[in-house]
């Protein structure tokens, strides 16, 4: 036992007994709160006393937990972080994927349209697979070749326009000259004066329409389109836009036009399975409508001219693979 | 014992006053009595504590803190179970006056009745302290510190007080 100084004994009876005598009071007395309340004084008392202990503790482990995760588990967070950084670049590039998906497949709902716009042509879908190393000729590669019924000097085009044509064929490969390559031409016509000439290709992305007399009369931004006469298109497809036109040595125009086909940005096209001379029904019109008004400098296709198809004409058109 | 009123230097010249057996005990339950009993029939009576008047004087008397807050204990208890207040209201109160007065008398000639009057309008107004301090902090009423009402019944109780004290001594052994 601890000896209490006899001086002191009665101020720690006095203690004891107020402190008694203050708790039988605290049993007894029901405090009420402002809400109306009714609650034992010692037991608020017992919560007072004891929530400052609880708050401290409270604090003192929130303290001690958030020192611990923010500076002694960081090999946590920096796991936490490559992992979200990894997180982050895979979706990132499934991002770029999905918006390459989705332009891909605007791509081929266009196409999907223009091969539903002429059922009866017979046609193919192919992918670019590689471009000229070339820098002087606009030559593409095909993803289908012979085995797919694709032939030399069958058209190639896309829903916006021509492309070119195949100038040479392999069992699963194609070779394409593009309408801008210096050798690449088409048989062309104005499409609101009906004015006939050659597009040929310069080298440049622009091409132009060579034999245009000067007494005709062309504006800039005229749509040109196929002819039909070189027996490799079939007639009313675009082929571009006129943006350049002059007075050129006598007697031709200098006539330059921006082709209708995206040629630098090209992925997926058309190849049309025939070289017989068709007669292209636009898009708004129906299959068996004749062809837009006689054009007024048009010879008009002969009848079984360019018979050198070498497939059957109604291949079943197929998607690009 | 002389009758003057001075400050004791020594513990060694206080007389410790005793009381024949029963007197305390006598003493405190009349006075609880009465103090029930009187009110019934003069209402103005009430303004005297006579419990608290025997804590004073048997603490002056006995100038022994232990017994003096022990004493006060008993008598304020008692007070409390037998009126509506909740039990160690008053029994804090008089404990602490109990105390209060046994270390006081153990060191003042408590014998000189201006003394004893003055030691109890103290003793009765440290007393309504302690009963007004336990009702704010504990049962929260707003009682007020003072009052002409508590002035007045601090000079009663004085005054009977030294009556009281007077009849007490008789009670005294020799």
């Amino acid at each position: 036992m601890v000896a209490i100084p006899s001086r002191h004994r009665s101020l720690v009876l006095l203690t004891i007994v107020v402190v008694a005598q203050v708790l039988m009071l605290a049993i007894q007395i029901q405090r009420t709160n402002t809400e109306g309340e009714s609650k034992n004084l010692v037991r608020s008392w017992s919560v007072g006393l004891i929530s400052p202990f609880e708050r401290a503790g409270t604090w003192t482990v929130g303290k001690v937990r958030g020192t611990w995760r923010h500076y002694f588990a960081l090999s946590d967070a920096a796991k936490e972080n490559e992992r979200l950084k990894q997180e982050n670049d895979a979706l990132k590039l499934q991002i770029t994927q999905l918006r390459g998906k989705a332009a891909e497949a605007d791509r081929l709902a266009k196409i999907l349209n223009f091969r539903e716009s002429q059922e009866k042509v017979p046609m193919i879908g192919a992918r670019v697979i590689a471009a000229s190393p070339d820098a002087n000729s606009a030559v593409i590669y095909l993803d289908r070749g012979q085995r797919d019924g694709i032939r030399k000097n069958m058209g190639v085009i896309t829903a916006d326009g021509v492309v070119g044509k195949v100038i040479d064929s392999f069992s699963n490969t194609a070779q394409v000259l593009l309408l801008t390559d210096r050798e690449s031409g088409v048989g062309a016509m104005i499409e609101e004066s009906r004015i006939q000439s050659p597009v040929r290709g310069s080298g440049e992305p622009l091409i132009s329409m060579s034999y245009v007399s000067n007494d005709d009369e062309v504006k800039i931004g005229e749509h040109v389109v196929t002819s039909g006469t070189d027996r490799i298109f079939p007639r009313e497809l675009p082929v571009g836009t006129i943006v350049e036109v002059k007075q050129g040595p006598p007697p031709f125009k200098y006539i330059r036009l921006r082709p209708a086909a995206q040629l630098e940005k090209l992925e997926e096209v058309i190849v049309l399975l025939t070289m017989d001379p068709l007669a292209l029904k636009k898009p708004a019109q129906t299959s068996d409508a004749a062809p837009a008004s006689a054009p007024r400098n048009e010879a008009a296709p002969k009848s079984g001219a360019g018979k050198r198809t070498q497939e059957p004409a109604a291949k079943p058109a197929e998607k690009p693979r | 014992m002389n009758d003057t009123f001075d400050l004791r230097s020594s513990a060694s010249h206080i007389e410790v006053h005793k009381f024949r057996g029963g007197t305390i005990l006598f003493a405190t339950v009349l006075a609880l009595f009465v103090q029930a009993f009187l009110p019934v029939y003069f209402p103005k009576v009430a303004i005297v504590d006579l419990p608290l008047l025997i804590t004073i004087y048997f603490g002056l008397s006995r100038r022994n803190p232990s017994t003096g807050l022990l004493l006060g204990c008993a008598v304020g208890s008692l007070q409390d179970l037998l009126g509506k207040t909740p039990l160690g209201f008053y029994g804090i109160a008089k404990t602490l006056i109990g105390f209060a007065a046994s270390s006081i008398g153990g060191k003042l000639d408590t014998e000189h009745p201006a003394a004893r009057f003055a030691l109890t309008a103290t003793f009765f107004a440290l007393h309504q302290g302690i009963v007004v301090l336990i009702q704010r902090l504990l049962l929260a009423h707003a009682e007020p510190w003072f009052t002409a009402r508590l002035a007045i019944a601090a000079l009663v109780n004085s005054l009977v007080g030294v009556v009281l004290y007077f009849m007490l001594d008789r009670l005294r052994r020799s």
